[in-house]
């Protein structure tokens, strides 16, 4: 897993993006224990100060959780792994409907031709 | 009280004014990125916090102190040109380190010697420039001190020493220590850095978070740079 940040977006809510991703596809698994903020600075090449940052935000969201003196884990809760699938897909479902729209297709359009490539991939 | 508080300083060298009335306080827990073009007052001012030079207005501390005995117990320079005796060897400059700084963790230096695979036993004028540049930060990096000021620390290596370089620079960072960084390669140390002060012809012009800047600007601090130091 490589990091990898753009310029002009604050590193801290790229973190959480990368951190989201890895929970959403598993790469971290439910449960399991996240390295310290300073490993995964120093992995990520990041100030630890907004390693720290990005990983209360993840917190604040319910993603991760602490236990006071063993560290930071994914958390196991189903229904918010669930509800940030959903989120993800929401997401990608936008920036993708968005693309579509500025070449001139409609709502309508697009489920057609999501229908008919579904079938084309079969 | 901030871990250094720069209190309006002004130096001049003849009619050349190198720095201006530049007013910064830096907290402990940081990683400063002190960033401007060639001739900005960087080094001078770091000379100043190293008490290698005297303002001619204003003063500067360190822990509340005036730079001095008291301070360089406390404070780590990497100089922006090698000062160190170069007919000795690695480990020789090891052995003064030990004696001359209490805070000098020789296991530590030792380890990153040998990680970027420099002969303990090669004298340091006949190591390649890249070679001298990472013997000298290993041993600045290699003490557990409160301040380290690092001129110009990456100007001379290859970018995987680099990547080594920035990397202990953020193991090696702790809440009691602030750590300030000089240069104008601003795309390679960006990410490590909390807050970023921009020096044109001795005078800060800029000193904000990393984050916020590409939070309100939307763009990087290496373009930011580039805008503001546009020739």
């Amino acid at each position: 897993m490589e990091w990898d940040f753009k310029g002009g977006v604050p590193i801290y809510s790229q973190i959480i993006d990368e951190m989201t991703m890895r929970i959403a596809s598993v790469a971290y698994e439910p449960g399991e224990k996240l390295p310290s903020v300073r490993d995964l600075a120093m992995d990520a090449g990041v100030n630890p100060n907004t390693m720290q940052k990005a990983l209360a935000e993840l917190e604040r969201k319910g993603l991760v959780f602490s236990e006071r003196t063993s560290g930071r884990f994914v958390t196991k809760e189903e229904k918010v792994l669930k509800a940030l699938h959903e989120e993800l897909a929401r997401k990608y479902f936008e920036e993708f409907a968005d693309k579509l729209r500025k070449i001139g297709m409609s709502g309508e359009d697009i489920a057609g031709a999501v229908k008919k490539w579904l079938e084309d991939i079969r | 009280m901030a871990r250094i508080e720069i209190n309006h300083v002004t130096k001049q060298f003849g009619s050349l004014t190198a720095l201006d009335s530049v007013a910064l306080k830096l907290e402990k827990g940081q990683i400063v990125g002190l960033l401007g073009p060639n001739g900005s007052g960087k080094t001078t001012l770091i000379k100043i916090l190293n008490g290698l030079l005297q303002p001619t207005a204003g003063n500067v501390t360190i822990n509340g102190m005036e730079p001095g005995v008291g301070t360089k117990r406390v404070v780590a320079y990497l100089p922006d040109r090698n000062a160190l005796p170069d007919y000795m060897t690695a480990s020789q400059l090891m052995d003064i380190y030990q004696d001359f700084f209490e805070d000098f963790d020789r296991q530590k230096a030792e380890a990153m010697v040998d990680d970027l695979g420099i002969d303990r036993r090669q004298a340091m004028k006949k190591m390649s420039k890249g070679t001298k540049e990472k013997l000298q930060l290993c041993l600045v990096m290699a003490r557990q001190a409160e301040v380290y000021l690092l001129d110009e620390p990456i100007g001379g290596v290859d970018p995987a020493t680099r990547d080594y370089i920035l990397k202990t620079i953020i193991s090696n960072y702790n809440e009691d220590a602030v750590v300030i960084i000089s240069t104008h390669l601003i795309s390679d140390v960006e990410s490590v850095l909390d807050d970023v002060v921009f020096l044109k012809e001795g005078k800060v012009v800029l000193h904000q978070a990393a984050d916020e800047i590409r939070e309100e600007k939307g763009e990087s601090v290496d373009k930011l740079f580039r805008e503001v130091f546009k020739c």
